[in-house]
């Protein structure tokens, strides 16, 4: 019995194969339930999947607005001491010369750079001129400051800026690209990539892209060249803070004052060394002339850059405190003090 | 050597041209900055690939009536060909290679039959002779228009002003997502990978250029034509072809053919890169045989050979016949005051057209820009770019500044370094005089682009009652050609204030843009500069006495 009907359903197919031909090439044309099974299953987690990522792109839906943005003020200043100067004048040498001896002034570099420190130092080069022209800081003062630092301890010094004038061209007719590099620094040049949306927390100054390195920086030693300038009558230690932002910067100029003490709120250098070492007494801050320079081989350092920046205005273009509103202004921050007179004042000769 | 060995040779040097030519167009920027001298030169020689053209220095020679330091060069070329015929274009010319290339790629249009067929010669192989007689007519009535078709000016200004930024653009949109990536080794190799590119062909700057997208289509379709075609550009379009292929005519090496033991079998058309008939029965075609050697290799026989002081029948000469030479000449004669009747020269100037410093008077400019875009691509700050319409359509392609992309560098000379033919004659700093240094003393008439001039219902001093003289802080001159003066405005609030407006001093001022270049209102920007007062043109002068 049991074999009968297993033999039955066989016989049938048999059968039918053997009657007609089109069913069953119409029956391989089919899929097996089995694979119809399969399929749907494919199909549907296809399906599934479509409309999870519809689903889960449709609740990301936001308007676009820009990144934001980590609030940070950059504060790389060390503990007052009562032993040493805030403010050094050194005259009367080669830049070098005049380097070393104001640090020494101020302490030495061991009390600014510790060991293990990434340094960031942000000379001037925004411009491109030769060292004669004096738009940009003194390369020699920079090669120094950098050695300073690797006699500190530092674990990396990088030099940088954020140019005006095309980078490859400022960095290397300034003279700062070689001597940085000949010191041992790392040099970085203002690529595109590099600049990170920062909350500056200003008056004016909100949301600005900031050159990376001056934010993953332990300590910052600004370089500045005190130079003319028509807005403001000279452009001095706080104005080299421009040189870390990207963006639109051409629109600062329209509240000049408030955009540096914004800036300088920001970012609180570990000691500032302005180059006065030639002066660009016309024409600033781009010159172009030899002629508009004039050779004060000065430098002045410190730990008040409020103070500094009153000193050299006045020492260089008898410009006063409240000529330069900024000054006030970051005063009012508790940055330092417009009153040079006041501070523990340093004034040394070499040579 | 045995002659079979020779198409291998040929791919060898193909490759290195090739490799050379890229090499020196990638280093035809300020990539390479040499030693502490302050002085910013280019050490490769990046224009060579246009000093040996023949081409650019008959043009060169036809226009101006002289050769152009380094186009005696192209004696290099010249003269082998005298002796050996085109091998230039199958074995040096990266154009060529990169034809050949696509050429051989497979294609439907070209399978058995239709590709024999399609490699014999052709009547349009002639249009080449027509192109390079209209151009060197043109030439001798002053329009170096014909470097709109030199294979070199084609490839710089294709590669240089389009494909390459396209490239790095390409580069960093993929490697700046994966450089911000969660995983490490995802975002170190990126790092890497974008340090490698950055030294080896990325600019420091993304460049961009007017009629990018033009110039790449233009050239991508002149490539895929290969595909239908092989050596389309090469046999029916190359003026510098033509002119190899014209001299070649003495050549003393030839193609040997043994016409007895050819059975005809067509193996020989099958990767004939020239369309020149080298099958036993039909004439070697001279002129537009380049040299590959495919066909000594392919043939079962052996009966093709490359051989010195050959007698056979052959077609040395161009076939191009007296109509069709008129229609050369007299395009030639037609193509240049037709384009000059239509305004563009002399009075007419656009306005905006700026050219590049060291640039010739527009006439004797037109003579000898053969349009390469050299001094575009070298550029640092991206100020130069093509002319769509603002030189007229003679001008086509010519360098203008856009100062709202780019201003002209006071110390830079690059463009005039790299200009092959002149058109932007070689200076110094020191002859531009823009700046002075160490020892120089300021030079009394320095070379000036145009004159600026103010927007004074835009500026912001002048308008909007705001601060800014951004423009007084960049302009490079010293003393300064732009001054200041104080003035008491009014705000909406009734508020008096004082600000400095910004004035132009056109005795001062070089038209180097970068007041335009550096004003914060940057669509429209309030100061402006025209070529009014180029120093290259006695005609287009504002003051009675400007020194």
């Amino acid at each position: 019995m049991s074999e009968e009907a297993n033999s039955n359903p066989g016989s049938n197919l048999t059968q039918v194969e053997g009657q007609a031909h089109a069913p069953a090439e119409e029956r391989s044309q089919r899929m097996s339930r089995r694979e119809a099974l399969l399929e749907l299953l494919r199909l549907g987690g296809i399906a599934a999947g479509a409309a999870g990522a519809g689903f889960w792109l449709n609740e990301r839906s936001r308007r676009p607005l820009p990144a934001h943005s980590e609030q940070a003020r950059r504060d790389h200043r060390v503990a007052a001491n009562e032993q040493w100067p805030q403010l050094t004048v050194v005259q009367g040498g080669e830049p070098r010369d005049l380097v070393r001896r104001a640090f020494e002034d101020l302490g030495g570099m061991g009390r600014f750079v510790g060991k293990q420190d990434v340094v960031v130092i942000k000379p001037n080069i925004a411009w491109d001129r030769t060292p004669e022209q004096a738009a940009n800081t003194n390369p020699e003062a920079v090669a120094e400051t950098v050695r300073q630092c690797w006699q500190a301890g530092a674990k990396r010094v990088i030099v940088t800026d954020v140019s005006c004038n095309e980078p490859q061209r400022c960095f290397h007719r300034s003279g700062i690209q070689a001597a940085a590099r000949a010191a041992g620094a790392e040099v970085i040049l203002p690529e595109t990539e590099l600049f990170r949306e920062v909350e500056l927390g200003g008056v004016v100054l909100k949301s600005w892209p900031v050159f990376t390195p001056f934010l993953e920086a332990d300590k910052i030693i600004n370089m500045p060249i005190a130079k003319h300038h028509n807005l403001t009558g000279a452009t001095l230690g706080m104005k080299n803070w421009y040189g870390i932002l990207g963006g639109q910067r051409n629109r600062l100029h329209q509240q000049i004052h408030q955009s540096l003490a914004d800036l300088a709120g920001f970012m609180l250098p570990t000691v500032t060394l302005m180059d006065c070492y030639r002066i660009l007494e016309r024409n600033g801050p781009t010159g172009g002339n030899v002629e508009d320079v004039v050779l004060k081989k000065t430098m002045v350092a410190g730990t008040d850059p409020v103070a500094l920046d009153a000193y050299v205005a006045k020492a260089y273009w008898n410009l006063d405190a409240d000529r330069l509103p900024y000054l006030q202004m970051a005063a009012n921050r508790g940055l330092g003090t417009p009153e040079f007179e006041k501070v523990r004042f340093k004034v040394t000769r070499i040579g | 050597m045995p002659n079979s060995r020779l198409p291998r040779l040929r791919r060898i040097s193909q490759i290195f041209f090739l490799v050379l030519f890229l090499a020196l167009l990638v280093l035809t920027s300020l990539r390479s900055l040499p030693g502490t001298t302050p002085d910013i030169h280019l050490r490769a020689p990046v224009r060579l690939f246009f000093l040996w053209d023949p081409l650019v220095a008959l043009v060169n020679a036809l226009a101006s009536h002289a050769l152009y330091h380094g186009l005696v060069l192209c004696l290099l070329i010249l003269i082998p060909t005298f002796f050996l015929g085109r091998f230039f274009c199958g074995w040096i010319c990266p154009l060529g290679t990169l034809q050949h290339f696509v050429g051989s790629l497979p294609s439907e249009a070209k399978r058995g039959k239709q590709r024999i067929e399609s490699n014999r010669y052709k009547r349009w192989q002639t249009g080449k002779y027509e192109i390079l007689l209209a151009g060197l007519v043109a030439a001798l009535f002053g329009s170096a228009a014909i470097g709109w078709l030199d294979p070199f000016s084609l490839l710089v200004r294709s590669f240089g002003l389009s494909l390459l930024p396209a490239l790095g653009l390409a580069v960093r949109s993929t490697l700046t997502p994966l450089e911000q990536s969660h995983v490490g080794a995802i975002r170190t190799t990126s790092q890497i990978a974008h340090t490698v590119l950055q030294a080896l062909v990325l600019e420091f700057r993304q460049p961009h250029f007017a009629q990018s997208v033009l110039l790449g289509i233009l050239f991508l379709v002149l490539l895929l034509a290969g595909l239908r075609v092989t050596r389309f550009w090469c046999r029916a379009l190359c003026p510098l072809g033509a002119l190899l292929g014209a001299v070649s005519r003495w050549s003393v090496l030839g193609l040997h053919k043994d016409a007895e033991s050819c059975d005809k079998c067509n193996r020989c058309l099958l990767d004939c890169q020239g369309g020149d008939d080298p099958i036993g029965g039909a004439k070697w075609r001279k002129a537009e045989c380049v040299m590959c050697m495919n066909c000594v290799g392919s043939c079962p026989q052996h009966s093709l050979r490359f051989r010195f002081f050959r007698k056979e029948p052959e077609v040395a000469s161009p076939d191009l016949g007296r109509r069709k030479t008129l229609t050369g000449l007299a395009a030639g004669v037609a193509v240049v005051p037709l384009m000059r009747a239509n305004t563009g020269l002399g009075k007419s100037r656009n306005e905006r057209l700026l050219r590049p410093p060291g640039a010739l008077d527009e006439t004797d400019f037109l003579s000898r820009c053969i349009r390469c875009g050299e001094c575009m691509k070298v550029c640092p700050n991206n100020a130069l770019h093509p002319t769509l319409e603002q030189a007229g359509l003679e001008g086509l392609w010519t360098p203008t500044v856009v100062p709202r992309i780019g201003y002209c560098e006071p110390s830079c000379v690059l463009c005039s370094e790299v200009c092959p033919t002149g058109a932007i004659w070689q200076i110094t700093p020191q002859e531009k005089g823009w700046v002075v240094g160490v020892g120089q003393s300021a030079t009394p008439s320095p070379i000036r682009l145009g004159t600026a001039f103010y927007d004074r219902g835009r500026c912001l001093p002048w308008a909007l009652a705001t601060e800014c003289i951004v423009c007084e802080e960049w302009c490079p001159v010293s003393p300064k050609a732009i001054y200041v003066q104080e003035a008491e405005v009014i705000d909406s609030a009734g508020n008096s204030k004082t600000l400095k407006q910004p004035r132009v001093d056109p005795s001062r001022c070089v038209g180097c843009g970068a007041c335009e270049y550096a004003c914060p209102l940057q669509d429209r920007p309030a100061v402006y500069v025209t070529s009014i007062g180029e120093s290259r043109s006695p005609s287009s002068q504002i003051l009675l006495n400007r020194t």
